[in-house]
């Protein structure tokens, strides 16, 4: 009996707990349909897709995702290249300084990004840098490759070196062994990477914010900010429905990868480097 | 046939080590482009804010054009500066409250009530979870715009009127971090309990341990690295937030939700004053890479 108490209350807790989670979408789903939704939570019975229409013009929306697309489509293809061909010597190379070099990187992985945008900041006026958006992809790559390298030498990893064996043997170097072998052998492994540097910066909203001058430069993490301090109070329906819009693509991918991702939460059994 | 199984030696594989010249190109043309980057857009910037936090460096007036060496000033300044105290404070809170305490202990909560759940509960309670944690930072801080609103979701629940973002800034942007990141400790809480073995609890009950006990004494301590692991990428993750709560109430009202990240923000981006903001920003990198190098200690690292 008390054992079938303590299964109900764990049952209604966990229902609970749903609930708050869902408390603050509440809203947003909601008046993004709403037409003239303002803050207060008063659904009405109107039903119309006005705030979807308003928001989908060339300045509000369709630059920002297009910038958003480039700006972590870019970051994510460069990195996916240069972390592969980084986790290549490192996975199958006994090199001296390897063991120093993987923990300097899960190291880095650690630190502060936010603090390290002041003196890229300066960095970046003094050499006229400021501004130009593949400067700044350049550092968002450098920012997600400690990562990347990580994850993409644990999927090299699993690859085995005797299938390269062959190539060798028909005189395939480096390069063709990696791009004819290990690379389509490796190819989930290369998309997680890809749609996890992605998706991070895709909602990436502080680099953007200080290293971009112009509106037409910024992707939707930062329009959306801009309009949210601006609308967010008068037209919230259209918040909501920009908020939607923008956030589809994150957890369209976020599902996409998500079984992959999965084991990546476990510290008992050893990060394996 | 067993000469014909075993693997080959790898002839190839074991390239000559580091001392010809053909051996150091071989690992430095692949890990040439990283190492550049890592250099130039990450090590350098760091470094250099090493050396601009000592000089009186800033973007516009006189020193823009020769910054001094000003010794320690910079940071003689900040340790006596009320508004930075009074970030780093906020910071201590932010960080205390909604990642130590409330997305840890949520985080474990969730992962501990699932046990045994069916599919269909845990993929909900995960969904539901996660989506909060998948939503960018500034969405969040929509969300949590309208939820907190005078006539919004929570006071409408609570039949209460209160202006939460005014009244009670931090707790505003506590919950929504709370709330935004407690999937991570619940992802990496419900990793950690699969792995504890069930024979070992069960062995507990039958001595008659009750559940306070079992996990008190045996699932607790068994996953402790996950727990010490978690508390430490939470705390680095909370103590950089930016995002969240600038969008959700820009630091204010006055200053009274300013964590240092936006206490640095206004100093280097609104006021130019780049030597400053750089001894902020040394500060938060010298804490962050204290805990990084905790966390690299506290998991082990095997064939790195």
């Amino acid at each position: 009996m008390t054992r079938l108490a303590a299964r109900g209350a764990a049952g209604l807790s966990l229902l609970i707990i749903c609930l708050a989670f869902l408390g603050p979408f509440l809203w947003v789903v909601i008046s993004s349909v709403q037409p003239e939704a303002t803050l207060a939570a008063q659904p009405t019975l109107n039903f119309s897709l006005d705030n979807f229409t308003a928001v989908l013009t060339w300045e509000t929306l369709i630059l920002p995702l297009i910038n958003s697309i480039v700006i972590s489509g870019s970051t994510a293809v460069l990195t996916v290249l240069v972390a592969g061909l980084a986790a290549y010597p490192l996975s199958r190379y006994q090199l001296r300084y390897r063991r120093h070099f993987m923990l300097t990187l899960l190291f880095t992985t650690g630190l502060p990004m936010t603090a390290v945008l002041v003196p890229v900041y300066a960095m970046f006026f003094r050499f006229n840098l400021y501004g130009s958006v593949p400067a700044m992809v350049l550092f968002l790559t450098a920012s997600s490759l400690p990562f990347s390298i990580w994850m993409m030498k644990n999927f090299m990893d699993g690859v085995p070196v005797s299938l390269e064996e062959a190539a060798w043997v028909d005189g395939a170097g480096w390069v063709r062994s990696l791009t004819a072998v290990v690379g389509p052998l490796m190819a989930p492994g290369i998309a997680v990477v890809a749609i996890f540097v992605f998706v991070g910066q895709w909602g990436n909203f502080f680099a953007p914010f200080v290293l971009l001058d112009t509106p037409e430069k910024q992707p939707a993490a930062v329009t959306i900010y801009t309009f949210f301090s601006q609308y967010g109070q008068v037209a919230y329906g259209q918040l909501a429905a920009f908020s939607i819009l923008y956030t589809a693509p994150a957890v369209i991918l976020y599902v996409a990868v998500n079984k992959y991702l999965a084991g990546s939460f476990s510290f008992a059994g050893s990060v394996k480097g | 046939m067993t000469v014909a199984t075993a693997p080959a030696p790898p002839v190839t594989s074991t390239p000559p080590s580091g001392s010809s010249r053909r051996g150091v190109l071989r690992w430095l043309l692949p890990l040439g482009p990283a190492i550049v980057l890592l250099a130039l857009f990450l090590a350098g910037p760091i470094l250099w804010s090493v050396y601009v936090a000592f000089t009186n460096e800033t973007l516009t007036g006189s020193a823009s054009v020769n910054s001094e060496f000003v010794g320690v000033a910079n940071f003689t300044r900040l340790f006596n500066d009320p508004n930075f105290i009074n970030s780093f404070v906020l910071t201590f809170v932010f960080v205390i409250g909604s990642a130590v305490i409330g997305q840890n202990t949520l985080g474990l909560i969730i992962a501990l009530l699932q046990r045994g759940r069916g599919r269909m509960t845990r993929s909900v309670v995960n969904g539901v979870v996660i989506a909060a944690w998948v939503v960018p930072e500034v969405v969040a801080a929509a969300c949590w715009f309208s939820f907190l609103a005078e006539e919004g979701t929570l006071n409408s629940v609570l039949g209460i009127s209160q202006e939460w973002l005014y009244t009670a800034p931090m707790l505003a942007v506590i919950l929504a971090n709370v709330w935004r990141g407690t999937a991570f400790s619940m992802l990496v809480y419900s990793a950690a309990l699969s792995e504890v073995p069930k024979d070992l609890v069960e062995a507990a009950a039958v001595d008659g341990a009750g559940p306070g006990r079992r996990l008190l004494h045996i699932t607790l301590p068994l996953i402790r690295r996950s727990i010490m692991a978690n508390l430490m990428l939470i705390t680095l993750q909370t103590l950089a937030s930016f995002g969240l709560i600038y969008a959700l109430t820009g630091g204010g009202p006055g200053t009274a939700s300013q964590t240092t990240p936006l206490y640095m923000y206004e100093q280097a981006f609104r006021y130019f004053e780049i030597g400053y903001g750089s001894a902020i920003a040394l500060v938060m990198l010298v804490i962050g890479a204290l805990f990084s190098l905790i966390y690299l200690r506290l998991i082990k690292v095997e064939d790195a």
